[in-house]
């Protein structure tokens, strides 16, 4: 039964793609989107990812809400047709093709269900499981991973975050800095 | 199967990001790209009949020590929390995307890439 709502839960987020790149009114691929976003906040649910599931739904709602701003209020312009006949042809049979080889490759990876990392009993993840309480002290394996073993991790992404707030306020402030000539004028 | 499904949601947003021309449509296909390969990620770690990464009473033995049980039926942790960090940057990248359509759309009044093509000082 659990193993149907996830077939379930994947064909519903793989129809809502669809219809998201097919729609023409912007503003329903921009809802499709959030369909996705949630149903994928299920699905990690359903692989025993408590913490990726909320943090999901929390970075999906504000997503939602800065996308809906940039569409709402313009013209929704319906453009229509694609790039040229030609270009579009080639791109779908070159994006079949990497498609196809790439199916085989998936054969060399291990069946869904048996973790990657129980292949190898050195794996850095062994000792986090085993060992995470013992050393920090945290119950939630995943809070020690990112707050105590990989701390430079989150003290990066924090600069990441900062850097592209930074950028997309630089790029949406309304008065252009006054250039030193100007002030002479 | 489950591997072939996240391939094929990450090449319609592939296909979303090539083909449309659209701006917000393009972002869209990134977004959906996004998604494919977290969900990829997270996939590589479970395991069926596992346990989420948390320490609960019934799987204490001693004062700091897990069971072996839950040992054995944990799934993977490292990929959750690279994939926390994954989706948080996704949010920032996406404001900087959508602030650049914003501006190009008050310039040039239009989402539609083939008539930005004239520069304008």
């Amino acid at each position: 039964m659990e193993l149907f709502i996830f077939y379930a839960l994947m064909a519903f987020v793989l129809i809502a793609a669809f219809i998201a790149v097919e729609t023409r009114n912007l503003l329903s691929a921009v809802i499709c989107v959030g369909a996705i976003g949630f149903g994928g906040s299920l699905i990690f649910l359903f692989l025993k990812a408590p913490d990726i599931a909320m943090t999901q739904i929390v970075v999906e709602v504000l997503g939602l809400v800065i996308l809906i701003r940039a569409t709402i209020s313009r013209d929704l312009t319906f453009i229509s047709g694609d790039r040229e006949f030609f270009g579009m042809v080639v791109s779908v049979v070159i994006l079949f093709a990497i498609f196809m080889a790439g199916i085989g490759i998936f054969r060399q990876l291990p069946d869904f269900g048996t973790a990657v990392y129980t292949r190898t009993p050195e794996a850095a993840s062994q000792t986090y499981v085993s060992r995470g309480l013992e050393e920090t002290g945290a119950s939630n394996i995943v809070t020690s991973v990112i707050l105590d073993f990989r701390a430079y991790d989150t003290l990066g992404e924090a600069t990441v975050l900062f850097a592209s707030i930074i950028g997309a306020t630089a790029i949406l402030r309304k008065k252009a800095k006054k250039l030193p000539e100007d002030l002479d004028e | 199967m489950a591997y072939a499904w996240c391939f094929l949601l990450f090449m319609t947003g592939l296909y979303c990001a090539v083909v449309k021309k659209n701006m917000v449509k393009i972002v869209l296909g990134i977004i959906i790209m996004e998604y494919a390969v977290n969900i990829f990620l997270i996939m590589l770690g479970y395991r069926i009949g596992g346990v989420a990464p948390i320490v609960g009473k019934g799987e204490l033995a001693g004062i700091d020590k897990v069971t072996s049980a839950f040992v054995n039926n944990c799934v993977d942790p490292l990929p959750q929390a690279l994939v926390l960090t994954s989706i948080v940057i996704s949010l920032g990248s996406l404001a900087l995307m959508i602030a650049l359509c914003i501006r190009t759309y008050e310039r040039y009044g239009t989402f539609d890439i083939t008539e930005i093509r004239r520069l304008r000082g």
